[in-house]
């Protein structure tokens, strides 16, 4: 059988096996809403647009604080990748960061630019930039010495070296930095949002919870997680594959 | 003289302590003249090509190219390694217009490229990436490619070692027509007799520990070499001779090596 095939299977049952449980256990909506009231709740947010608003106003800040994490991130990479002292000093500054989630800058956050987009933007940022500036770094680490040593006999130095050679050799690091940057940016955005104002994805889930609204919470949730593996799969799984495989590092 | 190598040393700080690499290396090429660097693995050829190639630098000594010194890469020594080195972002055809665009239009690097690929007989490879192309073409497009530059002197390092023998016996033939095609001056490295003796004018015979040029072996018959091969036999048997005692001499080493443990 194709794993599409059982996936579906899988899925009905499962949907089935939960709106059963709910009718035969007689669980309460406000503990457990049947998946048919999460279908409908889904509807009516697409129906009367406030979900559409909300996402609009998430991937807004997605895309300002992913642009900036992107750009920061590339710079800090190669100031680490270049400079042994950055490296030494930043650098470890960076990686012990990175085991900080970001959400935990929110009280800070908060304070410094009050309790508004800025702040969810500020945690976003945070998030993907350290990622990006990880991989960048790695990337151009490792670019192989014998592309290097070839564009040397080449007279390609300096800046131009860079450019045309370290910075496309690196480009499948960078892909799975941006990869990265964006899972991160995205799990910090629903938390910033959840904490924070509105509107959005993350605050409209929290507004539906603070009244009872199960149906809406776990409709949100869906999306967030729709969405999340649509960009993942069908964008950074293939473009990285591609990369890979055209760089000459994939296994297969 | 074209190339001329002078009392040349190299050592390599590894772990603290200074290890002689290369030592007393003289050599002149003359222009024109293909020339085999054989020896055993680890005797330092790969390293005296770099230092020629300007890639790294000689402890002492010196080394002109027609009467300049070499301090660093240039664009009139072009370099061709074990590996094909391509570029993976690029088309075949990028690849070997990318020594081309710094002095030359888009289009003008194009048209060398593709006589160049041409050459190596790639012509209708021009927009595969190197991922799709077989190891002995890769190894062609590299030769293009430092082809294109219209370099004096062609530098190889072993650049058919990864081949299978008849991939390989197939590129020598190549490698003759353009060396008589072109007449370039070719450094080549190899460690197979059989190779120097079907390619080079002279053959450089190298012994290890450290790197030292044992032998320096005129071959004076018309190309192609297979019309000689009765001839060849005897210099065969000579080099063998030469490399024997050196692999016999590492040999000896390791195994004291390993006692003394
Ligand atoms: N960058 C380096 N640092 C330290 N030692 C080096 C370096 N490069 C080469 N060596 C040493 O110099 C010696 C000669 O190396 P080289 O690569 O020139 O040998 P080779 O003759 O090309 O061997 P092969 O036929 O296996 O390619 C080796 O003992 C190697 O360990
Ligand atoms: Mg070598």
């Amino acid at each position: 059988m194709q794993p599409a095939v059982k996936r579906i299977i899988f899925y009905v049952l499962l949907f089935a096996l939960w709106e059963g449980a709910v009718y035969v256990f007689e669980v309460s909506p406000a503990l457990l809403p049947a998946p048919s009231d999460v279908f409908v709740s889904l509807y009516e947010g697409f129906s009367n647009r406030t979900l559409i608003y909300d996402l609009g106003a998430s991937f807004r800040r997605l895309f300002l604080g992913l642009a900036i994490a992107l750009l920061l991130g590339v710079l800090l990479g190669v100031l680490l990748a270049k400079s042994k002292t950055a490296d030494e000093t930043l650098g470890s500054l960076i990686l012990a960061l990175q085991s900080v989630p970001s959400i935990v800058w929110l009280p800070l956050a908060i304070m410094w630019f009050g309790l508004n987009e800025t702040a969810v933007i500020f945690i976003v940022v945070l998030g993907a930039t350290i990622v990006m500036t990880i991989n960048i770094r790695t990337g151009i680490i490792n670019v192989p010495p014998l592309f290097i040593k070839a564009a040397k006999t080449m007279n390609y130095r300096g800046l131009r070296l860079f450019t045309k050679v370290t910075m496309p050799a690196s480009i499948p690091y960078a892909v799975t930095g941006l990869r990265l940057a964006w899972a991160f940016a995205w799990r910090a955005l629903m938390a910033g949002e959840l904490l924070s104002a509105g509107p959005g994805l993350g605050y409209s889930l929290r507004f539906a919870s603070d009244f009872g609204d199960m149906a809406r919470v776990i409709a949100i949730m869906i999306l967030i997680m729709l969405i999340g593996i649509i960009v993942d799969l069908l964008f950074f799984q293939r473009v990285e594959r591609k990369v890979l495989r055209k760089w000459g590092l994939a296994t297969d | 003289m074209f190339l001329t190598i002078n009392n040349l040393n190299k050592s390599f700080i590894n772990k603290g302590s200074s290890e002689l690499v290369l030592s007393n290396i003289n050599l002149d090429v003359r222009e024109g003249e293909f020339v085999s660097i054989l020896g055993p693995s680890g005797c330092g050829k790969s390293t005296l090509l770099s230092i020629v190639a300007g890639l790294t630098s000689a402890s002492e000594g010196n080394i002109e190219l027609s009467g300049t010194p070499i301090k660093g890469p240039g664009k009139e020594r072009g370099m061709v390694f074990q590996q094909a080195a391509l570029f993976p972002w690029l088309t075949v055809l990028e690849n070997v217009m990318f020594p081309l665009l710094p002095v030359m239009s888009k289009k003008e690097a194009a048209e060398k490229a593709k006589h160049y690929l041409q050459m190596v007989q790639l012509g209708s490879y021009t927009n595969h990436s190197p991922h799709e192309i077989s190891g002995g073409m890769q190894q062609r497009v590299a030769i293009a490619r430092a082809l294109a530059m219209d370099p004096a002197l062609l530098l190889m390092d072993e650049p058919f070692g990864a081949l299978d023998e008849q991939t390989r016996s197939r590129l020598h033939e190549i490698l003759e027509n353009i060396f008589i095609e072109t007449k370039k001056t070719i450094l080549f490295v190899t460690h197979s007799i059989a190779e120097s003796l079907k390619l080079s004018d002279r053959i450089v015979v190298m012994g290890t520990q450290p790197g030292t040029i044992l032998d320096i072996i005129e071959l004076d018959f018309p190309r192609p070499r297979s019309q000689s091969k009765e001839e060849l036999l005897s210099y065969e048997e000579k080099i063998q001779a030469l490399l024997k005692s050196e692999i016999d001499k590492v040999t000896e080493k390791e195994q004291k090596h390993a006692a003394s443990r």
